[in-house]
């Protein structure tokens, strides 16, 4: 019994380091495509948001101005802004230019971390960056100490994930139970009846791209402090493993949490399954398990197109003259 | 006959849908060197003109050999271009190209380390490998799109993941060089001869790679425009519902663009490793040659022709970009950076159409276009 919570104090704290930023990142994804904004530049979005996030967190360690979980807290907050900042370029090709967005959003993908490697090189002389410091927080005080739920939830832990938690409830009472939100799934379902009703459907759209990109941006960040103290210009597919996880949770935040608890299990059998006893004997390769969240959507997808929850009126510009 | 050919270009500039994309193609560009300017410019003023100059100068700057070089980079970016370009025809958007790109080039370097026994054919026959498993690659999305309705953008998104850790898992099997860490070489008879084989005062790693591009380039060309298929591809692409009222199998036109597509996709990946000196690895990003392919597809304007030239200026963009760590400390991430700019300008395109075609028409006096 006392293995298997060892166990469980191993792979829990781990298991929800993954399902902070993937379900805060696919929230993002929901919060542009419930406006009809498709959005697959989430990995752009996440690594400029790192990037600036993690710069200006170096530059903060370096000087030493704040103490540590402070500097944690306002990386979280530079990353929200300028991944929001990024995500205008989307709305604005996607919105005002009605262009095609899977492409405007291919663009962004590119030209983050082409932009962070080629500034990061020439600054820093490498593009692998260093934050510097180790957000780890070993014990919360006196929450740590409470039994199994201390170990399992509040040792080992980043504040960045609690906070994580905290705007992904708050994300999730804006879109439900706030009269934005209904104007932003309106805008997403049928935009002309929207608009007969007095809504601003353009501006209602940059709104949920903005906030989009400002999820991901800060899921960039959290994705940095909690899996590596370094950064090269790429979030490792994090971002469009984001989107699976929102396409595998049918657009809906409750699916998003299962997809990505799914999800972030599957992502730590793939990084420690060496560790767990019974599974390090099946000598299944991490591949396997690395691959298993794609196919699975692929599979869900295959199985639900013929009914798809995705918003009505997803990827069309908006044309006042279709009504 | 001056005053004709004048009327005529106007006439072109006038009335030619062309006309007006070649412009938009041309402002991306500016745009894009633009942008790309504006980045070295912030970051060190002093070197931002020569950089510039060096990107753009690159293919001259040592005779045949970075001519040749130029021409080297750009064989895989016009196969991924024109696979990109080729399923754009018909309406799909491929954005699984590097997938199908990466799993194309495993089954070509299997064959070119363990099928030595096929002499002179062994690197025809790793071509064809790898063209057949890209073209396995890429029906899937055609599969999915045809018959149980899966957007192929979200099916090509999860199939490039899923490619890139099955092709690691297959190497670390079947081709693995354990102290490398990466996949093992091709034999000697699976690599593309190089053109200086053929020709004795040529320098440059140039290989057969860029014939087959070319024939790559005549055959789609061919099926697009002079072929009872490429018509009904084609007019699947512009109208789906109107193909199928018509009697046109618009499943299996979606089917077939897609595998074909996955064909030339696979085949960039065979010309990218049949060479010696590059080893496929085991890191799970994709391979960025994929999603240059769609700035490359989209500058071209979907035609294979298009697609060639435009392949040929990234190449030339690539030398300029080697060249650039010579003459000042920029990386050549900002070629990366000046594609994706690329890339961003041509999702405007359609703005920039209604804006040419506005200019066009006030510049050109009516005169000039004359009456009949």
């Amino acid at each position: 019994m006392s293995s298997f919570l060892d166990l469980m104090y191993f792979l829990v704290p781990l298991v929800i380091a993954s399902i902070v930023p993937l379900a805060i990142v696919a929230l993002g994804g929901l919060f542009s495509e419930s406006t009809g904004v498709i959005n697959i530049a989430l990995e752009g979005i996440m690594v400029m948001g790192a990037f600036v996030g993690i710069v200006v967190m170096r530059l903060l360690v370096i000087n030493e101005v704040f103490p540590l979980q402070m500097i944690a807290f306002i990386g979280l907050f530079i990353g929200a802004i300028s991944g929001g900042l990024y995500a205008t370029l989307h709305a604005f090709a996607s919105i005002n230019m009605k262009a095609n967005q899977i492409i405007s959003a291919t663009a962004l993908n590119l030209f983050a971390p082409a932009l962070s490697i080629f500034t990061a090189r020439f600054y820093f002389g490498t593009s692998n960056l260093n934050i510097g410091a180790n957000f780890l927080i070993r014990e919360v005080p006196l929450l740590s100490s409470i039994p199994v739920i201390g170990p399992l939830l509040f040792t080992d832990a980043f504040l960045s994930t609690y906070i994580g938690v905290f705007i992904f409830a708050v994300a999730i009472t804006l879109l439900y139970k706030t009269k934005l939100g209904l104007r932003l799934r309106s805008v997403g379902e049928n935009p002309h009846a929207a608009d007969s009703l007095g809504i601003n459907i353009y501006k209602i759209r940059y709104i949920g791209v903005i906030i989009s990109g400002m999820l991901a941006g800060m899921g960039g960040v959290i994705f940095v402090l909690s899996f590596a103290t370094r950064f090269s210009g790429t979030v490792s597919g994090f971002g469009f493993l984001a989107l699976a996880v929102m396409i595998f949770g049918q657009w809906k935040p409750k699916g998003i949490l299962l997809a990505a608890l799914f999800f972030a299990a599957v992502r730590v059998l793939a990084n420690a399954y060496s560790g767990i006893p019974g599974l390090q004997n099946l000598t299944i390769p991490s591949e396997i398990y690395s691959m298993l969240p794609y196919v699975a959507t692929l599979v869900a997808l295959a199985f639900a197109s013929k009914n798809s929850r995705a918003p009505k009126a997803i990827g069309e510009p908006y044309d006042p003259g279709k009504r | 006959m001056k005053k004709w050919s004048m009327q005529g270009f106007f006439k072109w500039l006038n009335n030619s849908e062309s006309s007006t994309k070649v412009i938009s193609s041309i402002i991306a560009i500016l745009g894009g060197l633009l942008v790309g300017f504006l980045v070295m410019l912030a970051i060190d003023p002093s070197k931002a003109g020569i950089g510039l100059w060096t990107i753009l100068t690159g293919t001259f700057r040592d005779g045949t050999r970075s001519f040749g070089q130029t021409i080297h980079y750009s064989v895989p970016i016009i196969l991924t271009g024109i696979s990109v370009a080729f399923a754009f025809r018909t309406g799909l958007f491929n954005i699984g190209a590097t997938g199908q790109l990466t799993m194309g080039a495993f089954a070509a370097v299997y064959v070119g380390i363990n099928w030595t026994f096929l002499g002179p054919l062994h690197w025809i026959v790793a071509v064809i490998a790898g063209a057949l498993v890209g073209a396995l690659w890429g029906s899937i999305p055609g599969l999915l799109k045809a018959y149980r309705n899966v957007n192929e953008v979200v099916a090509s998104i999860m199939l490039n993941y899923i490619g890139s850790f099955l092709s690691i898992l297959l190497i670390k099997t079947y081709i693995y060089n354990q102290e490398l860490a990466r996949a093992l070489s091709p034999a000697a008879s699976a690599y593309l001869p190089r053109l200086s084989q053929l020709i004795t005062t040529h320098r440059s790693s140039l290989n057969f790679g860029f014939i087959i591009a070319l024939i790559v380039v005549a055959v789609t060309h061919i099926i697009l425009n002079k072929t009872t298929f490429g018509y009904q591809l084609k007019s699947v692409g512009f109208n789906r519902d109107a193909s199928r009222y018509a009697g046109i199998n618009e499943k299996r036109n979606i089917i077939l663009a897609m595998t074909i597509s996955g064909a030339i996709a696979g085949i960039a990946g065979a010309t990218m490793y049949l060479v010696p000196g590059r080893l496929m690895t085991i890191e799970s990003s994709l391979l960025q040659e994929g999603f240059t392919g769609i700035a490359i597809s989209l500058l071209g304007l979907s035609s294979p022709i298009g697609v060639l030239f435009a392949g040929l200026f990234y190449g030339a963009l690539e030398m300029g970009g080697f060249y650039l760590q010579v003459t000042t400390r920029f990386v050549p991430q900002i070629i990366e950076i000046i594609i994706a700019v690329i890339i961003y300008f041509s999702a405007l395109a359609l703005f920039f159409q209604k804006y040419v075609q506005f200019v066009i028409n006030k510049v050109v006096p009516e005169s000039e276009v004359g009456h009949e």
